[in-house]
């Protein structure tokens, strides 16, 4: 991420590196044919659908309440991702001990495993003759089958995202910082919310961003543990695959635009207050 | 550089090769696009067929079978695998094929003996060993303490015929009454936990999670389940009244005709007809179409029941998709926002 900076309105700063137009070139060329050739298919799909038809079919129960368990337990799981994954960044950022290397290396497990797999070994510990899920289930929790679940194999696949986004910006941060604030009278609580996490915040917002987007779109874990109950636990993903079983396949696309559309602007949001939070503590 | 040029050579020897070969000898390919339970049996016929196909005509067939979802394997052949034969769970899902392709004619099911359907299945119970519950029949799964597993008549090719089941049961039972008949089966889904997207996930779910108190499931995977999982464990409970179902098998002619596979891919599906066929169906649990050409003692495991054919019930099963399980259908009623 580099920093811009803006004066006036210019095509663009000249800059002392060449080769500025090979590499814009470049990267637009590649933009296109990787992302936005898809999506315009997606658009043009759904467009071919009618206003009408489209509104239907964004305003029908099972469509909203799909989009909504897929949204909500995505927010959940990078809420619960951004904490812990703060946590896991500033301990194997800032202490040394025996394991860190190994525990460096567990963060990203989740990235490389096959989501069906996770899936499969999450429903296992957590349903009700699972080793986890029996010892919940004496206390009447349910996990597997039922939205927790949802939410847990989303916590699974999305902590990596946070903890390495927010991990270099974390060993650039300087001891000195911290030191500085001591001497300046700071106790140790506005010390961690006034000092350490404003710097942190654009990094963990990209961690969230990252964490919740890829929750939203998730399929091969959570359809092993929902339980996949229409209107209870149907996620978004699983219904356009039913739409798609239909060979309803404008309909697939209506709600896969729906789900574009949601994400984007939720991603511009963040964006948005990240672009905030820059100006407003100067951090980068 | 030595390694770029290494690495020519090989390519060059392996187009050599790829181009060598077919000439060299009569050796063909066939594609079959199956639906997911039928891998053991596939597996067996196939290399009881390429003997066969050797000793008849000299030439070397080798079979690539793929099993998945009866509606994602048809939606492969539409989008353009290649498939010379396609033997999926569902008529309808080979008559989507036709229309939207073309690639074989709309009469397709008269082609073959019983409607194409060299072998049947139907929709068995599968419970706990003992029969905790005491489930004997399609009324015992409406109980507010039974459990039921199936997958998603959505997604599963096999769990539409479970639903088609229940109903036929329902009519039955209620006197042709279809407002109660939905009720029935509305009830049953209520005792549904968990709706896998398939067959097999809904098998793993009851056997390997102790999910549920009942599993509906193709009698051949029924059987599978007790011979893998171990009878120990499991018992099968054959309803009053089931569905017959018949998975039916179709040359794929615009497929087998650019290929040139045409003769070896007819005689691959009427081989299934054979009494090689017939004994490796129902060795697999399947209900042979001809059980006298069969193994008298493979016969002899499926119980009989009173099986009741789609098309007395529903007409076609274009009618009966088109009723129960398109979009905000009777399936789709069953479940109401809120529960």
């Amino acid at each position: 991420m580099t920093a811009t900076v803006s004066s006036g309105w210019r095509f663009r700063q000249p800059s002392v590196i060449p080769g500025f137009g090979l590499t814009l070139g470049y990267t637009v060329a590649y933009l296109t044919l990787i992302i936005l050739v898809p999506l315009a298919g997606l658009a043009w799909r759904s467009a071919g659908l009618g206003a009408e038809e489209f509104l239907r079919i964004a305003t029908d129960p099972r469509t909203t309440s799909a989009l909504r368990v897929s949204f909500g337990a995505a927010l959940v799981a990078a809420l619960i991702n951004l904490v812990f994954g703060l946590i896991v960044a500033w301990v194997l950022v800032r202490y040394r001990f025996p394991g860190r290397r190994v525990i460096d290396a567990i963060v990203d497990l989740p990235f490389a495993l096959p989501t069906a797999v996770a899936g499969i070994a999450l429903t296992a510990i957590y349903a009700p003759n699972g080793p986890l899920g029996g010892f919940l289930a004496g206390y009447g929790i349910k996990i597997a089958y039922a939205y927790p679940g949802i939410v847990v194999a989303l916590v699974f696949i999305g902590l990596p995202f946070v903890v390495r986004t927010v991990q270099p910006v974390m060993e650039d941060l300087d001891r000195e910082i911290e030191e500085a604030a001591a001497t300046l009278g700071a106790n140790r609580r506005i010390t961690v919310f006034r000092v350490l996490l404003p710097a942190l915040l654009p990094a963990a917002l990209t961690g969230f961003a990252l964490a919740l987007a890829r929750g939203v779109g998730e399929y091969g874990s959570v359809i092993f543990i929902a339980g996949n109950i229409p209107y209870v636990t149907e996620i978004a993903p699983l219904l356009i695959v039913i739409r798609l079983e239909e060979y309803n396949y404008a309909g697939a696309t209506a709600i896969g635009a729906l789900m574009l559309i949601i994400s984007f602007a939720m991603l511009l949001l963040i964006n948005l207050i990240q672009a905030w939070s820059r100006k407003r503590y100067g951090h980068g | 550089m030595t390694r770029i040029r290494g690495l020519k050579t090989v390519a060059a020897l392996a187009l050599a090769l790829g181009l060598a070969l077919p000439a060299a000898a009569a050796d063909v390919t066939l594609v079959n696009v199956s639906y997911d339970p039928t891998r053991e049996l596939y597996k067996e016929y196939n290399s009881a067929f390429a003997a066969y196909w050797k000793e008849k005509s000299g030439d070397n067939v080798t079979v690539q079978t793929s099993h998945g979802g009866s509606g994602k394997q048809a939606r492969a052949v539409i989008d353009g695998l290649s498939a010379d034969v396609v033997t999926l769970a569902l008529a309808v899902d080979i008559d989507i094929i036709a229309k939207e392709t073309g690639k074989l004619p709309e009469n397709w099911q008269s082609r073959l003996p019983f409607a194409s359907s060299p072998y049947t299945s139907t929709i068995v119970f599968l419970v706990r060993k003992g029969n905790p519950k005491g489930v004997k029949d399609w009324n015992d799964l409406v109980r507010s303490d039974v459990q039921v597993i199936t997958p998603n008549p959505k997604t599963s090719g096999g769990a539409r015929w479970n639903y088609l089941a229940a109903w036929i049961y329902a009519l039955e039972t209620f006197g042709k009454d279809e407002a109660k008949a939905k009720e029935f089966v509305g009830q049953l889904f209520k005792n549904v936990p968990v709706l896998d997207t398939g067959a097999r996930g809904s098998t793993t779910t009851f056997a390997q999670r102790g999910i549920g108190d009942v599993l509906l499931a193709w009698e051949n995977e029924a059987y599978l389940s007790l011979k893998e999982l171990g009878e120990d464990q499991f018992d099968i409970v054959v309803p009053s009244l089931s569905i017959l179902a018949e998975p039916p098998v179709a040359l794929v002619d615009g497929n087998v005709d650019a290929k040139g596979t045409r003769k070896a891919a007819e005689a691959y599906l009427e081989y299934l007809y054979s009494d090689v066929g017939q004994k490796l169906a129902a060795k697999h649990f399947y209900r042979p179409s001809k059980p006298e050409l069969a193994d008298p003692a493979d016969v002899a495991r499926f119980p009989a029941a009173r099986l009741v054919k789609l098309e007395d019930v529903f007409g076609s099963w274009a009618n009966a998709q088109k009723t129960h399980f398109s979009d905000g259908g009777v399936f789709d009623q069953i479940y109401k926002p809120g529960q």
